[in-house]
């Protein structure tokens, strides 16, 4: 199985941190690996009586720009992203589907107080890309608290696990991770 | 993560249902939606769910209102409910009425994983309590016999006699005289206890079902045999097979299973599978086996085979001294499961209970009892709580009318002629017809 991945910055936003996020990806999913920019209006998607953009609609958007060739899109923005019965989320992605969305808002540092630590926050969203892939491939959560499709509500959740797929989700993927 | 757990999400609103559905399907859920409370409801005729999220405003039934119908349904249901802040209220209300929690829109992922969670443990719970209580009172099942008569101590005794044995064992007694009951005893006091006791009833299930029932069948073995399904034989291993009505099986039947009762081998309909299964065999008849046998119903070599050891358990007219230590025991536990005070039997219904002949034995005198405690309203059971045929049949010769004597004539001449119509219409010195015109006309049972 080779799935070509299509790691999209949305608007623009390429921190310098996140330059070894692609790379560090292809760890546990040694498929292709495409860097985009795409462009659209988030205004589109803001919701301000929430101060935050709808995801489920960002991720919409999102997939209008993966071509048409079975492959997957991730799509990475600094907003903070909201399903409309939750609170917040980390990412969006379709269960089995072609893409996901994933915000790294919530996981800087700063927003609990914090100083700022760039390494931290690429940990952190690699491992929120990673788990949001395992759902777009049809992988659900995982009781194994190291695994990356472990569930995270909270950012300490996402620090706590590791940044791959356990022994079962990289049977059911079909992947071996470095 | 929650790998067989499902989920019934009932909002108005798409989005809701959407966003919801999608997160419990990456928890590993089965998720169902409904937009409304007929939805629901109508989901509800197919399965039950392990947890219900329920929107409180929704037009037509609001959540409240399902909770209670979802309740009604499945009392044991988990319902958690969705509100806004406004109407926390009504959530409290909610609360009041059985639901296990509430949770304000929009909800904290983290508040949504811990109730999910806690969710399912308490479901656990329930259900573990469920299967431990019957397993305890499996474990006891002496409690469950009543019977102080000598002919009851003669029963206990063959009961302790039997059970550590692995012989086969033939329980005989009219109707309702708790055949099933005492097979039960025998199993959870023989060393096969920590297995299951499976019960058929032959009598109740036609018999192209039966064979199935008890044998099990492939998939495709016949018209929608979707699944392969294990046989009641199969689901015995280890434990006892209890056949119920053992004189009602099919001449065919009693070949097939004679062969299992040797063997302890069998395949499943529409396999070539041999599978052994290693039970313990208790059958109850309420029928004469001997004459089936004698008039060629019954094959004798299956007869021998199950009829190792013989309990017969005495019909209640002939163990009065049982009626009421039944009869206080059945108030005991109908009190308990209708929530009401124990009340006490009063003289005059005490009389009528120990006079009547009691043909639905054990059982008809729990359904008497039952319906007393539903409407009687004194601190004592008093005659006019019993059931109106009760009264009638005990009624004082005397004071009956030719109807009542004429029924209750019959009747007893039926039973002389264990409902022999022919004999009894000679007896009775009127012909066939008219004796089936008058047991039609009073409702007689033979």
């Amino acid at each position: 199985m080779s799935v070509p991945i299509y790691f999209a910055a949305i608007n623009g936003y390429r921190p310098e941190w996140a330059g070894a996020l692609p790379t560090r990806l292809e760890q546990c999913l040694p498929f292709p690996m495409h860097r985009l920019n795409v462009e659209f209006d988030l205004k589109l998607f803001y919701a301000p009586e929430r101060n935050q953009y709808h995801s489920t609609l960002i991720l919409a958007q999102l997939l209008k720009h993966l071509p048409d060739n079975g492959g997957k899109i991730i799509g990475i923005t600094s907003v903070d992203l909201y399903i409309p019965v939750l609170t917040f989320v980390f990412g969006e992605s379709q269960l089995g589907g072609r893409g996901a969305v994933i915000s790294t808002y919530r996981l800087r540092s700063e927003y609990y107080g914090l100083p700022k630590d760039n390494s931290l926050l690429l940990q952190r969203a690699v491992k929120e890309a990673m788990h949001e892939l395992g759902h777009a491939f049809g992988l659900i959560h995982c009781p194994d608290y190291e695994c990356v499709m472990n569930s995270s509500t909270y950012v300490e959740d996402i620090d706590l696990k590791q940044d791959r797929f356990c022994r079962e989700c990289q049977k059911a993927l079909g992947v071996q991770c470095e | 993560m929650n790998n067989n757990h499902s989920i019934l999400i009932v909002d108005d609103e798409l989005s809701v249902r959407k966003s919801l559905e999608h997160w419990f399907l990456e928890d590993g859920f089965e998720v169902a939606t409904a937009k409304d409370g007929n939805e629901a409801l109508e989901q509800l005729q197919d399965q039950v769910f392990d947890i219900y999220l329920v929107d409180i405003k929704m037009p037509g039934m609001d959540g409240i209102t399902l909770q209670k119908r979802i309740m009604q349904i499945d009392k044991d249901a988990v319902v958690i409910i969705v509100t806004a802040y406004a109407s926390v209220d009504t959530a409290v209300e909610a609360l009041k009425n059985g639901a296990f929690d509430y949770v304000t829109k929009p909800i904290d992922p983290d508040d949504m994983s811990h109730m999910i969670r806690n969710a399912l443990k308490q479901k656990n719970l329930t259900e573990e309590n469920i299967r431990l209580k019957e397993k305890l009172s499996e474990l006891n099942p002496k409690a469950k016999i009543i019977g102080e008569s000598l002919e009851m101590q003669r029963v206990f005794e063959m009961i302790d006699q039997v059970a550590e044995a692995d012989s086969n064992v033939l329980i005989r007694g009219e109707s309702g005289t708790g055949k099933e009951v005492v097979a039960r005893a025998i199993h959870t006091q023989s060393p096969r206890r920590y297995f299951p006791i499976v019960a058929v009833n032959c009598g109740s299930i036609p018999e192209t079902l039966l064979e199935s029932e008890l044998f099990g069948h492939e998939k495709g073995a016949f018209t929608g045999a979707q699944y392969r399904r294990k046989g009641k034989l199969e689901m015995a291993d280890g434990g006892t097979l209890f056949l119920d009505e053992i004189g009602d099986i099919s001449p065919k039947m009693q070949v097939d299973l004679l062969r299992v009762i040797e063997s302890r081998a069998f395949t499943r309909l529409g396999g070539n599978e041999e599978i052994h299964s290693d039970f313990r065999l208790i059958c109850a008849t309420h029928k004469n086996l001997e004459q089936l046998v004698e008039e060629g119903d019954f094959r004798k070599d299956l007869y021998y085979r199950i009829n190792v050891f013989s309990i017969f358990i005495p019909p209640l007219r002939e163990r009065r001294a049982d009626i009421v230590p039944l009869a206080n025991h059945f108030i005991t536990k109908y009190a308990q499961s209708m929530a009401k005070p124990e009340r006490t039997l009063a003289p005059a219904a005490k009389e009528l209970l120990l006079q009547h002949d009691w043909p639905g034995n054990v059982r008809e005198l729990e359904n008497a009892i039952e319906r007393a405690m539903v409407v009687g309203k004194e601190e004592e059971i008093r005659l006019d709580d019993l059931p109106l045929q009760l009264k009638q049949e005990n009624a004082d010769p005397d004071k009956l009318s030719l109807e009542s004597m004429e029924k209750k004539h019959i009747q007893r001449v039926l039973k002389e002629m264990d409902g022999n119509v022919t004999q009894s219409a000679k007896i009775l010195g009127i012909d066939r017809v008219t004796l089936y015109n008058k047991i039609k006309k009073y409702e007689i049972q033979r």
